[in-house]
């Protein structure tokens, strides 16, 4: 009798507890569920004082609510800046509805040519949801050291013209302004950019 | 007499025809497919896209370009170096023999400055590539609009 109830009870007791372990193991194990890279708690909060490219001024203040996704470039960029500024308008389409809640920054390192006006027509071109930022060379030096985003404005050539080498990183801050990911533009696919924003916004809703 | 003077002209005039179609044919075994241009507005640069097929036994060099439509061409590269993305000139470019290379976004592309007059989306420009050996291939590109997500 004892040793029945041993093999109908216990047994299989046993047995769910050892599941039960085996699984949170596994758990604790469990891959990150993100695509990009996880930065919480590593880099400063978004925080910026600069002239958007409606003319005004903005701060990180300004989008307190709103996801965004970060990236330094200039506008006489007619390859890389484009290709990471389509991805990100991909990311947007394929938001559907959350893409109401995230903004893309476009941040200028070329101030000197990056008027409002330019980088106006410029992001615009791209998706409406895109916001150029400019600002003294200063002001952008302040934000692009806060985010370790080194840049490099090149020699000028004969004919006046130049280009620039700007960081290669998409930032990714969450509705309070926290720096949650990082992703390099070069290898980061739009559907990964979606997947890690649909989460954090799922995480939040 | 006459008649063989005839004769030597028909022959010199087929040779001179098979001399031209063999130039047609094998002088420059090149082709341009895909070609694109991603438009900006403000009169900024724009990038041309195009694949370069080699269809002979031997390497080909690109070594430069003109456009009709622009008062410069010129062929860069896109890279990542330090961790930041940078962009740089581009002598010659070697389409290797029974081989491609493409002019894709985030790479090589024609960098397209000084529109000579207002370009749109929708329009089409003319590129002119040159060879080496001052060989020169024509092209019919379309302006895309700046967010065209083509390779």
């Amino acid at each position: 009798m004892i040793v029945s109830n041993l093999r109908r009870f216990l047994l299989p007791a046993l047995g769910a507890v050892l599941l039960s372990t085996a699984l949170l193991a596994a758990c604790s194990h469990a891959p990150p569920p993100w695509q990009l890279n996880d930065v919480s708690g590593h880099l400063p909060d978004l925080q910026f004082h600069l002239t958007s490219d409606t003319g005004k001024p903005m701060s990180a203040a300004d989008l307190r609510g709103k996801y965004v996704m970060m990236y330094f470039g200039y506008t006489h960029c007619p390859d890389v800046c484009p290709l990471t500024l389509v991805h990100l308008h991909l990311v947007m389409q394929q938001l559907g509805t959350d893409a109401a809640k995230v903004r893309i920054l476009f941040v200028s390192v070329d101030p000197a040519r990056d008027t409002p006006q330019v980088l106006h027509q410029y992001v615009t071109a791209f998706d409406p949801r895109i916001v150029g930022l400019t600002g003294s060379p200063q002001e952008i030096a302040v934000v692009a050291k806060r985010y370790r985003s080194a840049f490099n404005i090149d020699e000028k050539q004969a004919d006046g013209t130049y280009t620039v080498s700007h960081g290669s990183i998409i930032y990714i801050f969450d509705r309070d302004g926290h720096a949650r990911l990082l992703g390099n533009s070069s290898d980061i696919k739009p559907e990964a950019i979606t997947h890690d924003l649909k989460l954090l916004i799922g995480q939040d809703s | 007499m006459k008649q063989l003077t005839y004769s030597i002209a028909f022959a010199a005039l087929c040779l001179l025809l098979a001399g031209a179609a063999f130039a047609a044919t094998h002088g420059l075994p090149i082709t341009i497919e895909h070609g694109w241009v991603r438009w900006l507005p403000a009169n900024l640069p724009a990038a041309g896209y195009a694949t370069i097929r080699n269809d002979s036994d031997q390497p080909v060099k690109l070594t430069g370009a003109e456009s009709s439509d622009y008062g410069m061409a010129m062929l860069h590269r896109s890279m990542q170096k330090n961790g930041k993305d940078t962009m740089a000139m581009v002598g010659a470019l070697s389409i290797p023999a029974h081989g491609e290379v493409k002019l894709a976004p985030g790479g090589y592309h024609l960098m397209l400055m000084d529109a000579k007059h207002p370009i749109r989306p929708g329009d089409t420009v003319h590129v002119s590539l040159h060879f080496e050996d001052g060989k020169t291939l024509q092209a019919t590109w379309p302006v895309r609009p700046a967010n065209a997500s083509g390779e």
